[in-house]
């Protein structure tokens, strides 16, 4: 198996007509993702790439059985589109958009988790399980089906760690891309989970960057609840303290936060961890012996 | 985007906040004018910066004549305030606030944040207000009093009354700790903020709660719908050549080294200028050119990294996910052409048609160095800036 996403599972795009849902979902037919449909509000009824359009969601699951959906719908209107969603009965939901107001996302967030929907992003380059199906705008032919499963806050992070692994010969059995936001619809825990899970997966490569507390929260529950061998990588030794203003952000988040104290929070977790972002898939190796 | 404390505090008067009356001015003139208008016989004069820590800097004085308040004005207006939370240049006065003067008997700290961790907006209250609470909170954090909101529900007055009674206020100070509270509460939905601070508040000789300071960071991302607070942005606070790659859509960052950067995507960008640390070289700055790395982009990102005077190589690292890197190698000649470079350029380029990108780089004639894998580009470019220093 994979996580999920497999061959089967039945996508929709919202924003479907629009220049970008239109390039990426030309490119996920192409690579074998089962698309079934799309959505735009008046444009219901019509052809768009060989696939109905339909005015709502609702419609569109009605109709098509969807079970996932892609929303590349501009920022101001993505709390919209993936409450629509969320209450059409979509399970799997992956955001794509940039730029939503934060507030937004507070109420999203709580509303997907309240009707059990599985939110990807926003701000993210989307989820594949290579060699079946794909939703988002990952490249496809980096990818190789396989047994590293792979999760990152990063989109071009993303793309290294894949082609490494992918060179490796070790493969993919999914990759996710939660993006880069402060409140994401899925954290590294909910995608470590997933992946431990996973009888694809033998392997699971984490992807953090600077900021927040997530990759400390995600080193305490690997300790405790991940058996698979995992690497790490943090993006931002270097990058700059930055001008400040006030406290209240630093005493929220109690001096966590910098790459270092990352470093130390997932090596203490039993995580290989890598220096070079270059190293990801020779950190593979050197683990678990492939 | 961050605002002036005028500003904020402009805010909480319409919100119905306990602020100072005073004047934002830009002379000594109208410095000294706001004191008649305002009356009595002490004044406050505040730097406007965006940045905390002005106190210690000397950005805020109490003064008692004309005189001091035409002195601060002269000395402040034009010039730049260093803080420890600003950089070494520090950020430039334009305005000074002249405020009535308020005589503090006890001094609080009210902030609230969205935290990323409970994925709710948290305020944080504390009985030890002023410029020490970040070491409060490290060293006794049972000090920092905590509320969390509800998203659906809002803030209640039960929760600021939690805080109040903790806090250790009295029946009066209660009931205007609670109005603050939901008045706050309804300023931070309502305006799409990140970070709202009050440091300190303090209860006045009086007896009741006043907002000595404030200060607001708002989200970024909801520009589109707060046009008012759109218009109260003061460019002069921002970095001039971010300010410029903002305009391009670039995403850049200074930094003191002298290898300059050129990245698609913001963590391939840190992660390369970890990179280039590890393997002894200086990161000039953070660049993120984006997605659609086009030539228009790739001439402005060069412009913009070679304005910094100290950068001795470049190195552009382009991950092509959708996009042809034989078109980014194009795009990366003809700006090298249009701009002149002269400083080594170190070219690492991954993904769709990158072997094509490689030799059509090759085939230029211009000073471009193609690097074959990460490692390499770091080890080329770091010698390129005259070795590992």
């Amino acid at each position: 198996m994979s996580i999920l996403l497999t061959k089967e599972t039945r996508v929709i795009c919202q924003g479907f007509t629009g220049s970008q849902g239109t390039f990426h979902s030309e490119q996920a037919i192409q690579y074998g993702t089962r698309m079934v449909g799309g959505v735009t509000p008046g444009k219901g009824g019509q052809i768009h790439l060989g696939l109905p359009v339909f005015n709502t969601v609702k419609d569109a699951v009605k109709e098509t059985g969807a079970e996932a959906s892609v929303i590349y719908v501009p920022a101001p209107f993505c709390k919209d589109s993936i409450l629509e969603a969320a209450f059409a009965g979509i399970k799997l939901i992956v955001c794509i958009t940039e730029g939503i107001p934060t507030l937004d996302m507070l109420d999203v967030k709580v509303k997907c988790d309240e009707l059990g929907v599985r939110l990807i992003g926003p701000n993210c380059p989307g989820v594949i399980t290579p060699g079946e199906s794909k939703i988002g705008i990952m490249p496809g032919n980096i990818h190789k089906k396989g047994k590293v499963g792979i999760v990152s806050r990063s989109g071009t992070l993303t793309y290294e760690a894949v082609k490494q692994t992918t060179d490796f010969g070790f493969g993919q059995s999914s990759c996710v891309g939660i993006g880069g936001d402060p409140i994401p619809g899925s954290n590294f825990i909910d995608i470590l989970a997933l992946f431990e899970k996973d009888d694809q997966t033998e392997a699971i490569v984490m992807i953090g960057e600077i900021g927040g507390t997530a990759e400390e929260e995600a080193a305490a529950y690997i300790k405790k609840f991940v058996t698979k061998p995992v690497v790490s990588y943090i993006a931002g030794v270097t990058a700059p303290a930055g001008k400040r203003m006030g406290h209240a952000g630093a005493i929220i988040s109690g001096g966590k936060g910098t790459a270092a104290e990352k470093f130390v929070a997932l090596n203490d977790a039993g995580v290989k961890t890598v220096k070079s972002l270059a190293d990801i898939g020779k950190g593979i190796k050197d683990l678990t012996g492939w | 985007m961050n605002l002036h404390e005028y500003q904020a505090k402009q805010l909480f008067a319409e919100y119905g906040l306990p602020v100072s009356k005073g004047y934002a001015v830009d002379n000594a003139e109208d410095a000294a004018a706001a004191a008649d208008k305002l009356g009595g016989s002490k004044w406050v004069v505040k730097a406007q910066v965006h940045a905390g820590g002005r106190g210690k800097a000397g950005g805020v004085k109490l003064v008692s004549s004309k005189e001091e308040i035409r002195a601060f004005a002269d000395k402040w207006l034009g010039k730049n305030l260093v803080t420890y939370q600003t950089d070494a240049n520090g950020q430039p006065v334009s305005k000074i606030l002249v405020e009535t003067c308020t005589d503090i008997a006890q001094e609080l700290y009210l902030g609230a944040v969205i935290d990323r961790s409970s994925r709710r907006i948290v305020f944080m209250a504390s009985t030890e207000g002023g410029v020490e609470i970040e070491k409060v909170a490290e060293e006794s954090p049972e000090k920092i009093l905590r509320a969390i909101i509800d998203p659906l529900c809002g803030a209640q007055p039960f929760q600021a009354r939690e805080l109040a009674f903790k806090l250790g206020l009295n029946d009066l100070q209660v009931k205007q700790f609670t109005q603050l509270f939901l008045g706050l509460a309804r300023l931070f939905a309502d305006l799409d903020l990140a970070l709202l601070e009050i440091n300190p508040l303090v209860i006045t000789s009086e007896g009741n709660l006043h907002c000595l300071d404030g200060k607001i960071n708002i989200d970024g991302n909801a520009m589109f719908r707060q046009p008012k607070l759109r218009a109260m942005h003061d460019p002069s606070q921002d970095d001039e050549r971010e300010a410029r790659a903002a305009k391009w859509e670039l995403n850049y960052v200074a930094l003191d080294g002298n290898i300059g950067c050129m990245v698609n995507g913001a963590g391939l960008a840190m992660g390369t200028m970890d990179i280039v640390q590890l393997h002894g070289g200086r990161p000039a700055n953070f660049l993120d050119v984006g997605g659609g790395a086009t030539k228009e982009r790739v001439t402005e990102a060069f412009k913009i990294i070679l304005s910094d005077k100290n950068v001795q190589a470049v190195l552009i690292n382009i991950f092509g996910g959708i996009v042809r890197c034989d078109m980014i190698a194009e795009g990366i000649i003809g700006a090298v052409a249009e701009v002149g470079v002269t400083v080594p350029v170190v070219v690492r380029l991954e993904g769709n048609n990158a072997e094509l990108g490689r030799k059509v780089l090759g085939d230029s004639g211009l000073n471009i160095i193609a690097a074959s894998s990460l490692t390499d580009a770091a080890e080329k470019v770091v010698a390129a800036a005259g070795g590992v220093k």
